[in-house]
């Protein structure tokens, strides 16, 4: 059971503390608006909010939902705990019917809703009020007016919210919406007394000021601070919002953005322009990177710094393409074909998220490998709140060199990695070969340069292990139990552990760096109880942490059904067995 | 600064390389007339750069003292870009193979026209798969037996300059690998165009193709002469429909086209001096609040 603050007699029900409010309907109806608006709001407000979204695959119809939060503290994880409902339409009422419970107020029309398990019901006539303000269009107004009417928030936040939405729109246009907020305002104070209705919401504490931002806006950012100069993709969920951000921001950094005619194109055209001189990104989903495999082994021969982003959703192939998962780290991992180094990244927090895409960039200029950025739809369209202070600071260290007359491309170094030169900036040439190549970069077949090319490629990976990002540890020092997580999972699982204070005895271990692992990673969970928690059918991870030290998970907690973890999921695997198998 | 060469030297020239093709291939011309063509052109070797592919052709920028990016197969013509979008100051010839520019790469071939960023494709079509030991190349002529189309190739040969002009490529041409002079005059124009340009150059394969020869390609080509109007793209057309005896030369161009990288607006400072507006950034960070 979710900790109950949900306090319930024959007449009044009292939302206290964190609270779950869901927005349903149907794709093109503004769901996503009416969340944006809200989220907007609470954030001004300085409230600890969140919100995420699961979505089908189509662009008009369907059932779609967004989960907004407001918390004592910044919360990133899904609960499926919902307290109030707005459903768009009836379709929503099936669709998170095993969400709906005794505790949970539905707010819907009137209208062909059936039958709800929800006890309490409120007829919303949002149609009726949009059309009295002026037109159908004006229902997502409507909602956002009636939460705020039940929340008790003051609406003067909202209409000047609207003002400044629609401001180009024309006077008529802002009126007609302040006079849709105030209808739903209106209607939403009275219902709340009309039901007995109340909320006491989480004090607001968040300093003003604070960022409100997505995965894949943080991603951007990093990307921006780290000096990506190019991008070239291919458009595939969810991967494709890094691909609109830079392309949105590009000109005024000097971005250049292609969209590729494949992924083949992307990752060979990212190549091209990291061998120039640039930063190149590539994004893409796991389908489109399975696609990149060739180009993978080519930047490890050629020693060549790129950057790939995959924003991961359910497999095999087409699999669910708006849905989350963690299914492809195996893929990362073994990528293209021969031996080389490289280096993956799987961020959990919004801060994570930039300093991950800076800290990318860096591994790949640095030791002249490709470096992959693992995230995942839920991840990637999850909206949260940082600290502006968090942003990090530009990083622009681009080891480059210039080249003299003699310049040899792949000359032999101490530690592997040789001095990298571009085409055009000094007095000698840049030769990189697919081939294995000599010093100059010219193909060889010669078995002793080949077995010098292949041990310096391999040789840098011991300082990229020293180099490492270390696993964050939650919880208490000693505990004997440690449950382990990576990329997105972060936030659920430490959510979970700050539900279960009395026991002492479980923390948690999350990875934002998988490959390769910080040398502490085996100290740390050696001789404890391990449990791995990952999105995936089969633990890829808890199978790497057993090949790379020996470790083995004593239980592995796995989801594949296209959702993230819930709190709620967590909790119940670690209350009902403290983690035991 | 610039690089002085000495009379009579080239300096994309490798002195003492060892070339590993076979005695007699049309690489050889092809590989002396590029050589010739920039060294006429007065280009800096070290703002050149070659990319190419996979194949006997594309061991090209293996044997020229120019900078190289020798890739993978199919995939010279994104590299290209890659590198053309990240320094817009270099000169940047994709260099392949039929099998590689028309066949692997065949998609790369249709968006990069598309584009028209300003790289030279230099395609050394030899008809047949020699890397591979003499397989059917999108190019193969039907009838032609080989290893693998045993009973002759059925599919209809891919029409490279066709290809192009109904992409409306701005620059198209035809070389033969036998004729250094006239390559080398084609070349130079096709480098110093503003733009895509396409070169398609027959090329004998003296061990695998015992259909296309040296002979053969004299006795099926001309030369087009002062009555052809290269600004003509429906005239170009039907010049490039022809298939019993082919013409060489330019086929067709249209000078003053906007280049890709114009139209998108890049900025003429190499990617490797690249640099974040600390205003903008904070700007951005900002516009999150």
């Amino acid at each position: 059971m979710y900790p109950c603050k949900f306090k319930k007699t024959e007449v009044m029900v009292h939302y206290r503390g964190d609270l779950s409010i869901v927005f349903g309907g149907a794709a093109g109806q503004g769901v996503q608006t009416i969340a944006d608006a809200l989220v907007s709001l609470l954030r001004t407000s300085g409230y600890h909010v969140s919100a995420c979204t699961e979505f089908m695959s189509r662009i008009r119809g369907g059932s779609n939902s967004t989960e907004v939060r407001i918390a004592s503290c910044r919360r990133n994880a899904f609960v499926r705990r919902i307290d109030l409902l707005f459903a768009l339409n009836a379709e929503v009422l099936e669709h998170l019917a095993e969400r709906i419970t005794p505790e949970t107020t539905v707010f819907a029309e009137k209208e062909g809703r059936g039958d709800i398990e929800a006890l309490r019901v409120i007829d919303t006539p949002l149609a009726e009020f949009a059309r009295e303000a002026g037109s159908p269009v004006y229902a997502n107004t409507v909602a956002v007016g009636v939460v705020l009417g039940i929340l008790g928030i003051r609406l003067e936040g909202f209409r000047d919210f609207l003002s400044g939405q629609f401001a180009d729109k024309g006077d008529d246009v802002v009126e007609r919406n302040h006079k849709a907020a105030d209808l739903g305002f209106r209607f939403g104070r009275e219902a709340a007394e009309r039901e007995s209705l109340s909320v006491t919401l989480p004090a607001p504490e968040e300093k003003l000021g604070a960022l409100l931002l997505n995965g894949t806006q943080a991603l951007g950012i990093g990307a921006v601070s780290a000096g990506c100069s190019f991008i070239s993709s291919y458009p595939m969920s969810p991967g494709t919002g890094l691909l609109t951000f830079l392309a949105a921001h590009g000109p005024r950094f000097s971005i250049v953005v292609d969209q590729a005619e494949d992924e083949i194109a992307a990752i060979n055209a990212g190549l091209g322009a990291s061998y120039a001189g640039a930063r190149a990104l590539v994004t893409t989903s796991g389908g489109g990177f399975a696609l990149m495999g060739e180009g993978i082994s080519l930047a490890g021969i050629a020693e060549q710094p790129v950057v790939v982003h995959i924003g991961q959703r359910p497999g095999p192939a087409t699999g669910m393409p708006t849905r989350t998962e963690q299914g492809d780290l195996n893929l990362v991992l073994y990528a293209g074909h021969g031996d080389f180094a490289r280096a993956v990244y799987a961020p959990g927090t919004l801060e994570e998220a930039i300093l991950v895409m800076q800290r990318a960039f860096e591994t790949a200029d640095r030791y002249q490998v490709p470096v992959f950025v693992l995230t995942d739809q839920f991840f990637l369209d999850s909206v949260m709140t940082m600290p502006k202070e968090s942003v990090p600071d530009l990083s622009l260290d681009r080891c480059i060199v210039r080249s003299d007359a003699g310049y040899q491309r792949y000359r032999f170094t101490a530690d592997g990695v040789s001095p990298r030169s571009v085409p055009g900036h000094g007095d000698g040439v840049v030769k990189v070969d697919s081939h294995e190549h000599d010093e100059s970069g010219h193909l060889t077949e010669n078995f002793s340069i080949r077995e010098r090319m292949v041990s310096k490629r391999l040789q840098r990976l011991e300082e990229m292990k020293q180099q490492a990002i270390r696993p964050s540890w939650y919880g208490n020092p000693s505990a004997s139990t440690v449950v382990v997580s990576w990329g997105s999972n972060r936030g659920v699982v430490e959510e979970a552990l700050d539900l279960l204070q009395h026991d002492d005895n479980i923390a948690s271990l999350h990875f934002s760096q998988l490959y390769p692992l910080h040398a502490d990673a085996q100290t740390l969970l050696e001789g404890r109880h391990v449990v791995v928690v990952e999105n995936n059918a089969t633990g890829q991870f808890a199978d790497f942490l057993h090949r790379e030290y020996g470790i083995v998970a004593a239980r592995r907690v796995l989801k594949a059904i296209g959702e993230p973890f819930a709190v709620e999921d967590i909790m119940n695997v670690l209350q009902t067995s403290g983690g035991e198998a | 600064m610039k690089e002085q060469a000495g009379s009579g030297s080239n300096p994309f020239d490798i002195p003492h390389k060892k070339q590993g093709w076979c005695p007699g291939c049309g690489n050889y011309k092809i590989l002396e007339s590029l050589k010739i063509a920039l060294h006429e052109l007065e280009l800096d070797r070290r703002e050149v750069v070659i990319v190419s592919g996979i194949g006997q052709a594309a061991k090209t920028p293996q044997y020229v003292n120019a900078n190289m990016f020798n890739g993978l197969h199919g995939r010279a013509l994104p590299v290209a870009l890659g590198v053309k979008l990240s320094n817009r100051g270099l000169t940047v010839i994709a260099e392949s193979g039929d099998g590689c520019m028309y066949g692997e790469g065949g998609n790369h071939f249709l968006h990069a026209i598309r584009r028209n960023a300003d790289i030279t494709v230099i395609v050394h079509d030899n008809m047949i798969y020699g890397l591979t030991k003499g397989q059917a190349s999108p190019t193969s002529l039907q009838g032609m037996k080989t290893p693998v189309q045993v009973g002759g190739v059925v599919l209809e040969p891919f029409n490279p300059v066709a290809v192009a002009l109904a992409l409306n490529a701005p620059f198209i041409a035809r070389a033969s690998a036998a004729d250094v002079r006239e390559t080398v005059d084609i070349v130079k124009q096709a480098v110093s165009f503003r733009g895509l340009a396409l070169v398609d150059v027959f090329q004998p394969c003296v061990v695998f193709n015992r259909l296309n020869t040296y002979q053969w390609f004299r006795e099926h080509t001309y030369y087009l002469d002062e009555h052809h109007d290269v600004t003509d793209r429906k005239a170009a057309f039907a010049l490039a429909l022809e298939t019993g005896r082919y013409p060489l030369g330019v086929l067709y161009r249209e000078d003053g086209r906007p280049t890709y990288e114009e139209q998108l607006g890049i900025p003429h400072e190499p990617s490797w001096n690249h640099e974040v507006s600390r205003e903008a950034f904070d700007d951005l960070v900002g516009s999150f609040r």
